[in-house]
């Protein structure tokens, strides 16, 4: 395998665990902001305590994938930033605003008014931020941004304001929204709150179908060479049909109540399709003027980060199982509720 | 005019970050510290500090974690040009940097969250890990920017860097200077905060044993630090000189090229005129401190093209406040020291006290202002000779927008940062507020 389609492999796979854990913080976030019923402090209590000691790690598989991407290719980086800087922009601001709503909330002892307060930011910045990670894999598939030489020369709006996008925007909600909610299935052992986080699974699950067709309804007009990639390849239709094997294997085992299988598989799902973008894109990392090939940074550069990842690979994976360890629920054991 | 607004929200956005990176760095050792000097002495307000010391460290950590991130974009976000030629010879500390991070913020979780669940021994483990990589990613990071000041591992065709070797470009002449004075200053500027914040409290409350033995976790980093920066930065001073002799010329409002040159303490330097007038001049210091000889010949401005020099007043105040910082500290770390060594016992008059409160705000003082020479000194370059930043800006307009934003949301989180603190420190006064609680966090 080339350097380049390697190096590519590790930006997918960033991408991939990003939305699996950092996906899941913002579906969090979410299920903060539509929390109701008789049970809703206890459903934020929950987010707050299945997010609070990871959220900073699933995040820096954000600047992980950031730093692939601008190390590895770096004429991409400068593209993407110059076409997406108004919503890369904003994305930046959720994050900012999440981040610190959440930690304000946990650390303000001023009384239950001040901390629905940042509650409220934190959630709302939950909603924001996945929406604009959405729209900004829309813009970067739809082939409206476009680059002659150096210098991006499509405008500044159009490639990301656009139907197309705004689908790919609820579409990646929506999935980090059912993403969270089968996890918290899972993280509790109180079986009114498991069932609320149920039926939100079940919910949301419904939407990402939705919103799903929606994409590929609006792709053929929106991004013509995805959807011909899409529909077009055997290795993109067989990718289909595992993603959607895991997605209705996910709703079975919620409605089975196998809560740690059902995790499993909604993850599956969500690994698939954002694999299945990946895929359906390739040759390009910006379509249809950047490819792979095009922008790679020079061999010995590449080479020394793929290096660098691994030596990384190997002081974060074990870390990264012992954090999982610490706060994994003890089986078998119900914990109070406090 | 956008030039100037993306130069303005990159420098606000890393001023910004600084301080939260100190923290970063500096406050998991101090807790470490006191971790282990309470399990050694079985004494629960070493204990209390040290988790007090955790809550500050996940609150600064939080801020440092997102305004780190909101960096990592901007740098593509205003200077695409820059990280579009130079990402792919100096992105290998940028990983080794995400790398670091990573173990900080896994062990950091664990450190603050797994209190309870985890065996002391590993707890500790934890804690001892999130310093090492907040010091480790400091380490990359601080390697970029002195590949900025002086870059290498490229052979520059037609303004595109070919032949690339990363490992020289991460390892630039001069490296070890930089990366040792930034460390330092790190660690100088939260001790000496946390200092200043527990001589506060002494001050009003002689009595709290709390905050007399918080101040003497702080007292050691603070001084030894203090002591040591000078001679690191000397060195440091010396390798500009050398390297990057239009930037100590500008440090030092040096116009005329001398042998036996002297020390300009203060004065402003004036480009139009190419003189430094309201200067103390001390004779031939310049030479030795720069050369180690007292007549060895400095490069002045007027040696190099006038397009070519940094804003000589910027970098000539900047570098004034800092050496004036430093130099106070040092001096209160020296008799700090003196009459500990006399006495067995870290200094409890009130004269010092009110040294330590005064010097609390200088270390962080002293940063951001040798952060703004190294920045201000390599203009007008962005990688120092062969890109300029007026090069590397965005074509991206209407710059004033982002930039008010961040200015607007970096003023508020600080404001929030403060009081929060302010909050944490005030739950310790004797008799004040609520008992203080021992749980870390009340997610659990």
């Amino acid at each position: 395998m080339s350097t380049e389609l390697a190096l590519g492999g590790a930006l997918v796979a960033a991408f991939v665990i990003y939305s699996l854990f950092g996906g899941a913080d913002f579906g969090g976030g979410v299920w903060d902001l539509l929390a109701s019923g008789p049970r809703k402090a206890e459903q934020r209590a929950l987010i707050a305590k299945a997010i609070g000691p990871v959220w900073e790690v699933n995040h820096v598989w954000l600047i992980i994938g950031v730093v692939i991407l601008f190390a590895g290719f770096p004429r991409a980086f400068a593209v993407l930033s110059v076409a997406l800087h108004v919503p890369l922009t904003l994305l930046l601001l959720g994050i900012v605003f999440r981040g610190t709503a959440f930690t304000f909330r946990t650390y303000d002892e001023r009384g239950d008014a001040v901390q629905r307060r940042w509650g409220l930011v934190f959630s709302l910045a939950s909603v924001l931020s996945p929406a604009l990670l959405g729209m900004l894999v829309g813009a970067v598939v739809s082939g409206r941004i476009r680059v002659e030489g150096k210098a991006v020369v499509s405008g500044f709006f159009e490639a990301w304001l656009t139907p197309f996008s705004l689908a790919v925007g609820a579409l990646a909600l929506c999935l980090f929204a059912f993403l969270a909610a089968v996890y918290l299935t899972a993280e509790t052992r109180e079986e009114a709150l498991r069932e609320d986080f149920r039926r939100r699974a079940l919910g949301a699950g419904g939407a990402v179908f939705l919103a799903a067709f929606g994409v590929l309804a609006l792709a053929r007009e929106g991004a013509p060479r995805v959807w011909a990639g899409l529909t077009g390849s055997p290795f993109a239709l067989a990718l289909h049909g595992v993603t959607a094997v895991a997605a209705v294997l996910a709703f079975a085992l919620l409605l089975a109540r196998r809560f740690g299988l059902a995790r499993v598989a909604a993850a599956a799902q969500v690994a698939f399709i954002v694999s299945g973008w990946a895929v359906s894109q390739y040759p390009y990392l910006v379509v249809p003027d950047v490819t792979l090939e095009g922008v790679a940074a020079s061999p010995a550069t590449q080479r020394l980060l793929l290096v660098a990842l691994g030596v990384g690979g190997v002081i974060i994976l074990p870390s990264l199982l012992l954090l999982l360890r610490v706060f994994r629920p003890a089986p078998g054991r119900p914990r109070s509720a406090s | 005019m956008d030039l100037l607004y993306a130069r303005a929200q990159m420098g606000l956005s890393l001023a910004f970050h600084i301080i939260f990176a100190a923290a970063g760095i500096a406050l998991p050792l101090l807790m470490v510290l006191s971790d282990l000097k309470a399990r050694r002495k079985k004494d629960p307000e070493l204990a209390l500090l040290s988790r007090k010391l955790a809550k500050g460290t996940a609150i600064l950590f939080a801020v440092g974690a997102v305004s780190g991130t909101a960096l990592s974009f901007e740098l593509g976000l205003l200077w695409p040009e820059f990280m579009g030629t130079y990402g792919e010879v100096i992105g290998l500390p940028f990983a080794l940097e995400g790398t670091a991070f990573f173990t900080e913020a896994v062990f950091l979780g664990i450190y603050l969250y797994g209190r309870e669940r985890i065996p002391a021994g590993l707890h500790l483990f934890s804690g001892v890990m999130v310093a090492i990589s907040g010091a480790a990613s400091a380490f990359f990071v601080t390697l970029v920017n002195a590949f900025m000041n002086h870059p290498a591992g490229f052979t520059l065709v037609d303004g595109v860097p070919t032949e690339i070797e990363p490992v020289v470009a991460m390892f630039s002449p001069g490296w070890a200077y930089q990366v040792g004075h930034v460390l330092l200053s790190c660690y100088q500027a939260s001790a000496f905060a946390m200092a200043g914040i527990h001589a506060f409290v002494l001050l009003r409350h002689p009595g709290s044993s709390f905050h007399r033995k918080a101040l003497g976790v702080a007292l050691p980093l603070a001084c030894v630090t203090a002591l040591l920066q000078p001679v690191v930065g000397d060195l440091s001073a010396k390798h500009v000189a050398e390297a990057q002799p239009v930037k100590l010329a500008a440090m030092e409002g040096q116009f005329e090229t001398e042998r036996g040159a002297g020390l300009k303490l203060g004065g402003l330097p004036d480009e139009e005129t190419g003189t430094t007038p309201w200067a103390v001049e001390v004779p031939k210091a310049l030479s030795i401190l720069a050369h180690g000889d007292p007549d060895a010949e400095v490069k002045g401005l007027n040696e190099f093209p006038r397009d070519e020099w940094p804003p000589v007043a910027k970098v000539h105040l900047s570098f004034q406040v800092m050496v004036a910082t430093g130099s106070l500290m040092t001096l209160l770390a020296a008799v700090t020291l003196w009459r500990r060594w006399r006495r067995g016992a870290w200094p409890e008059g009130r004269a010092l006290l009110w040294g330590w409160l005064v010097c609390g705000p200088l270390g962080v003082v002293a940063m951001e202002a040798g952060w703004l020479v190294t920045e201000w000194g390599r203009q007008p370059w962005i990688v120092r000779g062969v890109m300029r930043t007026a090069e590397a800006v965005t074509p991206v307009p209407h710059l004033a927008v982002p930039f008010w934003t961040f200015t607007l949301l970096y003023l508020f989180l600080g404001v929030m940062v403060t009081l929060l603190l302010v909050w944490q420190v005030a739950g310790t006064l004797p008799g004040e507020g609520k008992p203080v609680s021992l749980e870390v966090s009340h997610v659990h």
